[in-house]
C-alpha cells in the first residue's frame, strides 16, 4: 500500500504537468487557427460523449504541418537551427578539449580547485552570462574601442547581433558541459600507455592523436551532445546577442506565440523541433549507456 | 609521471581568462559612474542606489525568491520519491514511462515545455500567476533531483537498509534513520540545484507568468533587449556575489566536514 502512494505520486505529478501538456500541443498542432478564446479550433467538447469525440477528431487535419513545409521560414529556422547548433558544437570541442587537457594533467592536488572553477560559472544566471557579452561586443563596447586604441582597426567591427556573436555566446555558455565529460575521459587515462606509444616510436603528437583522443572518445561524445541538443533550441542567446538574420527556430517558436498569437502553428513547430532532436537525443542516451555498461 | 606543459598552463590561463573576464568586467562597470559602457568617468554607486529604489524591480526579485524556494522544496521531496522509486521499488506496471518521464524534461527545449503547459494551465482555467510558475519550475527541476539522487542511491549498500528492517524498523523509519543520512548530501546539492534552475530560468517562466507576477529574469530581459543599462550591470554584480558567497560557503562546510571525519576515523583507529 506505502509503496503504491510512494510511486502514485511522483508518477501522477508527471503524467499531469508533463506527458498531459505534451498531448495538448500535439492536438493543437493538428487543429485550426480561429479567432476565439481559445483561438483554435476545434476544443473537445466531452458532454456529448463518443459522438462529440469522433467529430473532434474528424476537424483533426495536418494543414499546420503542410503549411510549415510550404512556408520558406520555418525550412530556413529549422535548417540554421541545426548549422548554428553544430557549428557552435565543433567551436566549444575546439575551445574545451585543450582546457580539459590540461587540467587532467595539472597536479592531483589542483584538480579539484581547476574543477570547480569551471563548475562555478554554471551557478550563476545563464541570462546575466549571455548579458554579459553584449557590452563587449557592440559597435562603442570593449572589444572594439580595444582594438581601435591598439590601432589594429580604424573602423568598429559589426559583432553583436550577428552570428558571430550568437557563436562566441553558445562557447562562452555551454564550455561547461563540453569540459566535464571529456576532463572526466582523460582524468581516468592510464599515463603509461602515452609511454608505451612513444618508446614504440610514435612522436608526442601521433600518440596523443592514436592514444588520447580515441580514448577520450566517450567524453567527447557525450559533451558534443550535451551542447548541440540545446543550442538547436536556444531562446536567449540568439535574441540578445543575434541579429535579425539569425534564424533560430526557439526564437521563431517564441515569437509566433507570443507576437503573432497563432497557437497552432506554434505547436506544430514544437512537435517538428522535437521530432528533429529525437535522434540525437536517442544517439545520446546510446551512447550514457555504453559507458554505463563499460564501467560497471 | 604526467608532464605539464607550457601548452597546458597557456590552455588553462586562456580558459579560465574566457571564463571569467567577461563577468569581471561587468562587476567593475557596474560601479561606473557614467551611463555610457565604454566611458569610464569614475567610481561610483549610483547605479546601486537607483536599483534599490526601483521597486518593479524590487517585487520581481521578492516574487522570484517565493517561487524559487516553494518549487525546489516541493521538487526535492518529489524527486527523492522519484529517485527511491526507480532505484528500490522493482518492476512495477508503467515503470518505463515513468523513467522517460524523468529523464525526458532534462532534455526537452525549454521553448517546448514552456509552451506545453501554458497551453495545459489555459485548458483546465487556471490563471497565471505565481501558482503557475511553481508548478512549472516544480516539474522540470524535481527531474534534476532525481538524477542527482538516484545516482546516490545506486552507490550504497543496500544491506544497511535490510539490517534496519531485520532490527524491527518499518519501512518509513528504516528510511527516516538510515537512507535519509547518507542521500542527504545529494538530497541538499539537488535541492541547490532545483533552487537554481529556478532562479535562473527565464523562458518557462515567460510562459507561464502572468500580468500578476513577473520574475527578475522576465524583468531583466526585457530591460536588456534594447541594450546596456546600468542598472542591470548593478543587479548582475549583486547576483555574482551572492553565488560565489554561497559556492564558497559550501565547499568550506563540507570541507570542515571531511576533515572531521577524517579525525574521527583516526580517532576510532587509535582506540
Amino acid at each position: 500500500m506505502r509503496r503504491l502512494t510512494l510511486i502514485a505520486i511522483p508518477y501522477l505529478w508527471l503524467l499531469a504537468l508533463f506527458l498531459v501538456p505534451f498531448l495538448i500541443v500535439l492536438k493543437i498542432s493538428l487543429s485550426d487557427t480561429a479567432i476565439a478564446i481559445p483561438p483554435y479550433t476545434p476544443t473537445l467538447d466531452l458532454s456529448e460523449g463518443w459522438a462529440g469525440f469522433k467529430a473532434f477528431l474528424s476537424q483533426l487535419d495536418m494543414e499546420n504541418f503542410t503549411w510549415l513545409t510550404q512556408d520558406d521560414l520555418y525550412w530556413k529556422a529549422y535548417l540554421s537551427s541545426v548549422r548554428i547548433a553544430f557549428i557552435s558544437t565543433i567551436l566549444t570541442l575546439i575551445a574545451g578539449y585543450p582546457i580539459a587537457y590540461a587540467m587532467a594533467r595539472a597536479a592531483p592536488e589542483w584538480r579539484p580547485t581547476l574543477l570547480m572553477l569551471v563548475i562555478l560559472p554554471f551557478w550563476t544566471s545563464f541570462l546575466i552570462r549571455v548579458y554579459a557579452w553584449m557590452g563587449i561586443l557592440s559597435n562603442e563596447g570593449l572589444l572594439n574601442s580595444l582594438l581601435i586604441q591598439i590601432g589594429l582597426i580604424s573602423e568598429p567591427l559589426t559583432i553583436l547581433n550577428t552570428n558571430t556573436a550568437v557563436y562566441i555566446g553558445v562557447v562562452y555558455t555551454y564550455l561547461p558541459f563540453m569540459i566535464l565529460p571529456i576532463y572526466s575521459a582523460l582524468e581516468k587515462m592510464d599515463d603509461s600507455l602515452l609511454e608505451a606509444a612513444e618508446d614504440l616510436g610514435c612522436s608526442r603528437l601521433q600518440a596523443f592523436w592514436l592514444v588520447t583522443v580515441p580514448l577520450s572518445k566517450q567524453g567527447i561524445i557525450a559533451g558534443c551532445f550535451l551542447v548541440f541538443i540545446p543550442v538547436v533550441g536556444e531562446f536567449v542567446i540568439p535574441s540578445l546577442l543575434g541579429g535579425s538574420g539569425t534564424l533560430m527556430i526557439g526564437k521563431v517558436l517564441f515569437e509566433e506565440f507570443f507576437n503573432n498569437r497563432d497557437w497552432p502553428v506554434a505547436s506544430a513547430v514544437a512537435v517538428i523541433l522535437l521530432l528533429i532532436l529525437i535522434v540525437p537525443i536517442v544517439l545520446f542516451q546510446r551512447n550514457e549507456q555504453k559507458q554505463r555498461e563499460a564501467e560497471g | 609521471m604526467k608532464r605539464f606543459s607550457a601548452f597546458n598552463a597557456v590552455s588553462l590561463t586562456l580558459g579560465f581568462a574566457f571564463l571569467y573576464l567577461p563577468m569581471i568586467i561587468l562587476v567593475i562597470y557596474s560601479f561606473n559612474a557614467s551611463k555610457l559602457v565604454t566611458v569610464w568617468a569614475g567610481f561610483s554607486t549610483r547605479w546601486y542606489a537607483e536599483l534599490l529604489q526601483n521597486e518593479a524591480f524590487l517585487d520581481a526579485a521578492w516574487v522570484t525568491i517565493r517561487v524559487a524556494v516553494v518549487s525546489s522544496t516541493i521538487a526535492t521531496v518529489l524527486g527523492t520519491m522519484a529517485a527511491y522509486v526507480l532505484v528500490r521499488a522493482g518492476r512495477f506496471h508503467g515503470r518505463t514511462l515513468f523513467s522517460g518521464m524523468i529523464y525526458a524534461p532534462l532534455v526537452m527545449p525549454e521553448v517546448i515545455t514552456g509552451l506545453s503547459l501554458l497551453l495545459l494551465f489555459i485548458g483546465i482555467g487556471l490563471d497565471r500567476g505565481i501558482l503557475t510558475i511553481i508548478l512549472a519550475h516544480t516539474t522540470f527541476s524535481m527531474c534534476y533531483v532525481s538524477v542527482v539522487v538516484s545516482s546516490r542511491l545506486v552507490s550504497f549498500d543496500r544491506s544497511l537498509e535490510e539490517a534496519a528492517l531485520d532490527l524491527g524498523c518499518t519501512p518509513f523509519e528504516a528510511f527516516r534513520l538510515v537512507t535519509l543520512p547518507i542521500i542527504a548530501p545529494a538530497v541538499i546539492s539537488g535541492w541547490l540545484l532545483a533552487f537554481t534552475l529556478s532562479l535562473d530560468d527565464l523562458v518557462i517562466a515567460s510562459f507561464t507568468a502572468g500580468p500578476s507576477a513577473t520574475t527578475l529574469p522576465i524583468k531583466i530581459f526585457s530591460a536588456v533587449r534594447l541594450g546596456v543599462s546600468p542598472e542591470i550591470n548593478a543587479l548582475s554584480t549583486i547576483m555574482i556575489g551572492i553565488v560565489t558567497l554561497g559556492v564558497i560557503t559550501a565547499s568550506l562546510v563540507s570541507k570542515r566536514a571531511s576533515i572531521r571525519q577524517q579525525a574521527e576515523a583516526q580517532a576510532a583507529v587509535r582506540a
